[in-house]
């Protein structure tokens, strides 16, 4: 038998792989063939780790050792002195710029894994995802095997039930009652979807679990379609995410081969197939309804609801319909049982929540997280703050049917009742950081931008009164804007939220919503003093040329506008009426001469 | 939109056109088959001109607008071809906010084209795409499938340089 003492871990992740870590896989193979170590460690291909800023990340186990900014050109010393020497490479171990100036030398170590509970990444990090043996010795599909074979399909749902397990998409309804109606719905036929159209700018939880952990969302789609009493499955997933795609292809193949998808699953009888769908970029195809439309090969447009999908779904037939991450929990929860699902959260959050942790924030990447932890922890903590110094100003959560929650906040705790009640939401787990330099009035246009491109046009309020706070908004931003603007702006929020056939329209206006009550002093400076803040707005900036000048002329060379005069070695200046802000000079100034403000 | 009709004509090879009725063949009867079909018309054809929609939607036995309605309703359909060399730049909110606005400006300029269009020659195209999840590597863009992360505006004049030659 061969005697495996070293295993390299490689994140594989999108992340990670953007950063040439597919490189450091085959270099690393290279340099264990030539000092002859092949047969005694082995190089793993695993998901995401979680800590994408720091990538690509190598992990050595069973030290534990973890490395990151990995190079390619960094796999010899890891083999010849980590595994061949059994040395620590201590200019890659991870320096979590403590004060002490120690580093970390393993992944349990650090600030950003210490707060984390990982149910639904649980595998992501550790098995090669292209692995169903490895999902297997992680206890993958046991739980479908004793649901197949020793629960009726009444107790599981009654287990998912009691757990309070809810929705991870974003509304959070309870998974147990979905599952309920579904079963509960008569017809012969009847489908299980799983939702993996993560089209929050900013989200990638479902991803990196579709990517590192692609078995466990095949397990529990064929466990919900015992519990319902369905026979086929679809996975409808965006296409900009070829490397989870692949991964999802081969898992589907190696289940199939193994018995655990097809027409007599573990030897019951019961049959369960799956078939992959590839959305074609349109955010709105995120909403179930228009997800169903979308499968069905029609334009991806919502319908209204009643008749639910559970009632009424794919083809007209009744649909369970959840997200990738919601599926995740599933095994777990069955494996360990609802009481301990139970106990981890909040009285009505149970269970963990997976947040992207993106924009203005040290640590990038993917986070696990107990619901009821607080912004502060997720930020500070994990997150590692703001980089260079600069000031926590909000974090945005849900995306554009979200809201930005402000520094004031910062101690609310992360649940779906606490963050609704602050005028943001869950959402599916997108978190983006912004710090002093952000302008909000600019963020909440974006978003507007966003939405107004992503409505399907199917009804008015939100194909119109989208495009006319987005019409607004640009006033605001170009200094036009008047405060009867404001007015109208939180009259429209109003009827878009109360009038929009689906999702998408009644919380396209949270954005606006949320940062006009509180940053609403940011948007009169933009009204009132035509002044950007932040100095993101172009139209309200000016540029100036201070006194480190030293007359280089580089700037008055550069400029496309010629709205900069003056002598070589004397100051220069703008002339405003000329200076079209496009910063060419700003960028080309080397004695940090020019201003903006 | 720039997904208007262009003055570049359609010209096609007959692998092309074989590969084509191959997948119409293999879909056909499927239900829901008519995005699969164009997805893997436009993986032939590098987009999807009106001539090509025609002969999905007879394949299909769908009219023209009903296909039309599908490839003109979903952003990554396009009815333009691209660039030789694509250019994409994240406009994710991860990105947006650390500044990929001002790449995607400065990208605009020295290439010579606006985010969905296509230079006069042919050699590139822009878009601005949605989220493409690299986060962690903001602001990111990608041209020919090569990633470029972590980007500060004066990286871009040398980057693009590679692809000028």
């Amino acid at each position: 038998m061969q005697l495996i003492r070293s295993h390299i871990l490689v994140c594989a992740g999108t992340g990670c792989h953007a950063s040439k870590s597919d490189e450091v896989i085959e270099s690393l193979n290279k340099w264990l063939i030539e000092e002859k170590m092949d047969k005694e460690a082995k190089v793993i291909k695993t998901g995401c780790f979680g800590l994408c800023a720091l990538g690509p990340i190598v992990v050595v186990y069973p030290e534990g050792a973890f490395y990151s900014h990995v190079k390619p050109s960094d796999a010899e010393v890891i083999v010849k002195e980590h595994i061949v020497k059994g040395r620590l490479v201590t200019r890659l171990l991870h320096d979590d710029h403590k004060p002490t100036g120690e580093v970390a030398a393993s992944l349990s170590d650090t600030d950003f894994y210490r707060s984390q509970l990982r149910i639904a990444l649980r595998n992501c990090g550790i098995i090669n995802p292209e692995s169903i043996d490895e999902y297997i010795a992680f206890e993958g599909y046991s739980a479908l095997a004793k649901a197949l074979t020793e629960q009726k399909p009444e107790e599981i749902i009654d287990i998912i039930l009691k757990s309070g397990l809810r929705g991870r998409g974003g509304a959070g309804f309870p998974t147990g009652r979905k599952w309920q109606f579904a079963a509960g719905a008569p017809g012969d036929v009847k489908y299980v979807v799983c939702n993996a159209d993560e089209g929050d700018p900013g989200a990638f939880m479902d991803r990196s679990v579709l990517e590192g952990d692609p078995h466990s969302l095949l397990e529990a789609m064929t466990i919900a379609g015992y519990a319902v009493g369905a026979n086929q499955g679809y996975i409808y997933i965006r296409a900009e995410y070829p490397i989870a795609v692949e991964r999802l292809q081969i898992a589907i193949q190696q289940s199939k081969e193994y018995g655990f998808l097809g027409d007599n699953i573990f030897g019951t009888g019961f049959k369960f197939d799956l078939e992959i769908r590839l959305g074609a970029g349109a955010f709105v195809c995120g909403e179930e309804t228009a997800l169903l439309t979308s499968i069905e090969g029609n334009r991806g447009e919502p319908r209204p609801r009643p008749p639910f999908p559970a009632v009424k779904g794919l083809f007209g037939k009744p649909t369970l319909l959840s997200n990738v991450e919601s599926y995740a929990n599933v095994p777990w929860i069955l494996q360990n049982g609802w009481e301990a699902f139970d106990k981890i959260g909040t009285a009505t959050s149970k269970g963990t929540k997976i947040f992207a942790l993106g924009g203005k924030i040290t640590n990038t990447g993917l986070v696990e997280v107990p619901m009821g932890t607080t912004l502060r922890t997720v930020v500070e903590e994990i997150g590692g703050g703001c980089p260079g110094g600069k000031a926590f100003k909000a974090a945005q959560t849900g995306g554009p049917s979200g809201g930005c929650i402000p520094a004031s906040l910062i101690d609310t705790p992360i649940d779906y009742e606490s963050l609704t009640a602050i005028g943001s939401m869950m959402g599916s787990g997108g978190l983006i950081v912004m710090d002093e330099d952000n302008c909000m009035v600019d963020i909440a246009r974006y978003f507007l931008d966003f939405t107004v491109d992503e409505s399907c046009g199917k009804c008015t309020p939100c194909r119109i009164g989208t495009k006319r706070m987005c019409q607004i908004l640009d006033k605001i931003t170009e200094g036009n804007g008047t405060m009867e603007d404001i007015e109208l702006l939180e009259d429209l929020c109003k009827h878009i939220a109360k009038n929009s056939l689906c999702a998408l329209g009644q919380t396209a206006p949270n954005p606006v919503l949320s940062t006009l009550r509180y940053f609403r002093d940011e948007y009169e400076a933009h009204v009132r003093e035509k002044k950007c803040p932040a100095g993101i707005c172009k139209h309200l900036l000016t540029y100036t040329i201070n006194d480190k000048c030293i007359g280089c002329t580089a700037c008055a060379r550069v400029c496309p506008a010629e709205a900069i005069s003056g002598k070589v070695k004397e100051k220069h200046v703008i002339d405003p009426a000329k200076c079209i802000k496009c910063n060419a000079c700003m960028d080309k100034c080397k004695f940090s001469a020019i201003e903006k403000g | 939109m720039p997904n208007t009709k262009t003055a570049v004509p359609f010209s096609s090879t007959p692998e092309q056109m074989k590969a084509l009725d191959a997948v119409i063949a293999k879909h056909k009867g499927q239900a829901g088959a008519t995005m699969p079909v164009l997805q893997e018309a436009q993986e032939i054809f590098g987009y999807l001109p009106e001539e090509v929609q025609l002969i999905v939607a007879e394949g299909l036995g769908l009219s023209l607008s009903e296909v039309y309605g599908v490839v003109s309703f979903y952003t990554q359909f396009s009815v333009n071809p691209k660039g030789q060399k694509q250019i994409a730049v994240c406009m994710g909110t991860a990105c947006y906010v650390k500044g990929a606005k001002e790449i995607l400006e400065k990208i605009e300029k020295i290439v010579g084209c606006k985010a969905g269009g296509i230079t006069p020659d042919g050699m590139f195209s822009i878009d601005a795409t949605r989220c493409i999840g690299a986060c962690g590597l903001a602001p990111v863009i990608t041209i020919d499938g090569d990633v470029y992360g972590r980007l500060e505006l004066d990286q871009i004049d040398g980057i693009l340089a590679k692809y000028m030659k």
